[in-house]
């Protein structure tokens, strides 16, 4: 419960958007729901407002995306085991905290994500060869940022939370009403960028989204190591409202970063959502979650799983057709298959490639290794002469 | 033509910028109302405002993280870190994302950022605030690097640095902020000596002396000094320490045979030693004694009691020429 000004008791989760900062901030609180794990709409005074416009044929697209999602991860994780990807970092679990925000932006937002978000790159309009050649180890870049306003993965922990706010306060000096959504994870809390970019955000009131997807573990370190506190409390001190969200319940991701892109838009400032999820595979293909994990806590959260629970939200209202899941299935199979196709037929850069984009101006060291390392290639198609070495 | 002092000569050089270019925005540590710690952007906040000469928290990885993001969103921010030993907070944004970003999009997303570094020592001042970090940088590819020796480069290569399109180190020289020169600021910067090149300061024909940054002026005088002892030294000014322009520095080697490199940082893995190096290779047959080193000791940058001896002065200078033509030196005999 929070106290407003008058001393009368408020809901955490009435309905109080562009609050002054003189007024509370609006903080984590209780776990925002609209669906619950068996699958009923738990209806919400004032989030509802945000997801009104999602009618049957928006839940059965958004039920189409996780699967198609959770498909590519499959497919992937299949290619790094049969040595097609040198690595991969699976999004098990988090379909729904992944789907749920993606779908929330707009063509002209920005998104600044982190390694894991393979879907949101998907809905974005990446294509799964320029999801997969960088896990292939084909180029560094993946897609074309400017062209799906996505900045590439970033691995450095954080480290993108401060570009999503530059970002974000160069968009307030060109006066335009895009918002900006920065990726990260639970364990990147700690790091010095993201609490600086919180500094940053609240000090210039920058439109960016920080959405945390908070799966429980950093590789092998759970959630108790990065804090003591709730995350979503975290930002409070900063200034900066925040919601908890459950991160499997695709509607209540979405009702939250809609009203938190909403505020950015229209100029409220920044904010912070804690996506509640779980990384329900391991960190990437080389980790083994069975060296620090409880088997009872991923069972626990397999009954929890985002897509089940849509599932089963799609049959409560009689909508898991055998025409819905024949589509979804179809175009699941479709989606693998091209993944599959483009990496396996991915052609290998080429050696000198490696001297390309350092610079966007000639620079004269790289440019001699370049030819020395040319010439050096090229000694290998001279003819040996008779009697050499 | 006008005489201006070191930092008012880069003042200039970034207003021009700014008024130039909408997109450039200065962003730092009380560099608005108080115009920074050196008065460097002095009168710049009021006559451009507060949005463009942002005064920012005090967070240097967030000063340089936030300028990527507004690289990304098509601006040219200009950083100022406010003391050479207060970059490191940033040095994670600065090698791992300003650097590579160019590389790592493939050449989608430029980085056209300048992070101004006052550098050096020479001024009195307490720990960490006469460090000279350049070497970290020169090292990491993706960066260009930079040193300013006169009011003159100083106007004009921070607006090549501004209009550049990969990101830039811009070293100052604090103990020379005030130093005067003459500056022409008419001067038309497609005209201008390219941002990369070095500079032959002074002729000569015994030994070449290469400098940068605080002690191009040092060098000088030590050029100054040998001749009045018969010995001809060509001092050059490196200007741009990555990537360095060796074609001039060879082509100098290539006449005297004989090399002295100068910094103020210590010599373990500095510049020196990448000099000594690439002009070994490129000139080793030419080479009449071995590339000699006059830089600071291989301590942490001590107090300021002691700094004159740690910083390379006239006659450590020249005892390293004497060095390079087997003339009496402090260590003859040493190989013996
Ligand atoms: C600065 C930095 N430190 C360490 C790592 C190694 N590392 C990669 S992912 C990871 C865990 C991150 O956990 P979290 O932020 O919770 O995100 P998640 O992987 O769970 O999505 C670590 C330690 C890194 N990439 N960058």
């Amino acid at each position: 419960m929070l106290t407003d000004k008058a001393g009368k008791g408020v809901q955490n989760d009435a309905p109080r958007p562009g609050q002054s900062a003189q007024n509370p901030l609006r903080t984590g609180g209780n776990l925002l729901q609209l669906v619950s794990p068996e699958g009923e709409r738990i209806s919400h005074p004032e989030f509802d407002l945000w997801i009104k416009d999602i009618g049957d044929e928006q839940l059965g697209s958004l039920f189409e995306d996780m699967t198609v999602i959770r498909r590519i991860d499959t497919e992937a994780t299949a290619l790094q085991r049969q040595g097609e990807l040198a690595l991969w970092p699976p999004l098990l679990g988090q379909e729904a905290a992944q789907i749920g925000s993606s779908r929330s932006l707009r063509d002209d937002d920005f998104v600044f994500p982190s390694y894991r978000e393979s879907g949101v790159a998907y809905i974005r309009g990446a294509h799964v060869s320029e999801i997969a050649q960088v896990w292939r180890g084909n180029a560094l870049y993946a897609w074309d940022p400017q062209r799906i306003n996505m900045a590439t993965p970033q691995i450095i922990i954080g480290s993108q939370s401060l570009h999503a706010t530059g970002y974000a306060m160069g968009v307030q000096l060109d006066g335009a009403s895009t918002a900006v959504l920065a990726y990260f994870g639970d364990g990147a809390t700690s790091e010095g960028d993201v609490s600086e970019a919180m500094v940053f955000a609240a000090s210039f009131q920058a439109p960016v989204v920080f959405f945390c997807q908070n799966n429980h573990w950093a590789i092998s370190e759970p959630v108790r190591v990065q804090s003591h506190v709730q995350l979503a409390d975290r930002p409070t001190g900063f200034g900066i409202p925040s919601l908890r969200v459950d991160g499997n319940d695709v509607l209540a991701v979405m009702a939250a970063t809609r009203w938190a892109l909403d505020r950015a838009r229209s100029g409220g400032g920044p904010t912070f959502i804690e996506a509640v999820t779980y990384r329900m595979g391991p960190h990437t293909t080389a980790d083994d979650p069975t060296r620090y994990r409880d088997p009872n806590e991923l069972e626990d959260w397999a009954a929890k799983d985002p897509i089940l629970r849509l599932r089963r939200l799609l049959d409560v209202k009689g909508l898991l057709t055998e025409d819905l899941e024949g589509r979804v299935k179809a175009k699941a199979d479709a989606v693998a298959a091209e993944l599959r196709n483009s990496c396996v037929n991915m052609p290998d850069p080429q050696p000198l490639d490696v001297f390309n984009h350092v610079y966007s101006t000639p620079n004269s060291w790289i440019e001699r290794q370049k030819d020395h390392y040319s010439r050096y290639l090229n000694s290998f198609n001279q003819p040996v002469e008779e009697g050499a070495l | 033509m006008s005489k201006l002092t070191f930092a008012r000569a880069i003042n200039a050089g970034l207003r021009k910028s700014l008024e130039n270019d909408p997109k450039v925005v200065l962003i730092g540590e009380d560099i608005g109302s108080l115009g920074g710690v050196f008065r460097v952007t002095d009168g710049l906040q009021k006559d451009f405002g507060k949005h463009r000469v942002i005064d920012s928290p005090l967070a240097e990885s967030g000063i340089i993280g936030t300028a990527v993001g507004l690289a990304y969103r098509g601006y040219r921010p200009v950083c100022e870190i406010q003391f050479d030993g207060f970059i490191y907070p940033a040095f994670d944004q600065i090698v791992s994302q300003v650097a590579k970003m160019h590389y790592r999009t493939q050449g989608r997303v430029k980085m056209p950022i300048t992070i101004r570094v006052p550098f050096g020592g020479g001024i009195g001042s307490p720990e960490h605030h006469s460090e000279s970090p350049e070497a970290y940088f020169t090292h990491t590819s993706g960066l260009r690097v930079v040193a300013v020796s006169n009011p003159q480069d100083a106007y004009t290569m921070i607006q090549q640095a501004i209009a550049s399109d990969d990101p830039v180190l811009y070293f100052e020289p604090k103990r020379r902020y005030h130093d005067k020169g003459d500056v022409d600021e008419s001067i038309d910067l497609s005209n201008a000596m390219p941002l990369d090149k070095a500079a032959v300061v002074n002729a000569g024909s015994d030994v070449t002396l290469v400098a940068y940054g605080p002690l191009v002026k040092t060098a000088k005088d030590a050029a100054q000094a040998a001749a009045d002892e018969g010995i001809s030294v060509e001092v050059i000014d490196l200007r741009s320490l990555a990537p360095v322009d060796y074609p001039v520095v060879e082509a100098s080697v290539r006449k005297t045979g004989r090399l002295v490199i100068t910094h103020e940082a210590g010599q373990s893995g500095g510049l020196g030693a990448e000099i000594a190096a690439s002009i070994t290779e490129r000139c080793f047959n030419y080479l009449e004694s071995a590339p000699v080193r006059i830089t600071g000791f291989d301590v942490p940058y001590p107090y300021s009691k002691l700094e004159m001896h740690h910083l390379p002065n006239l006659d450590r200078i020249l005892d390293g020429v004497d060095r390079t033509l087997g003339r009496p030196n402090s260590l003859s005999g040493l190989e013996g």
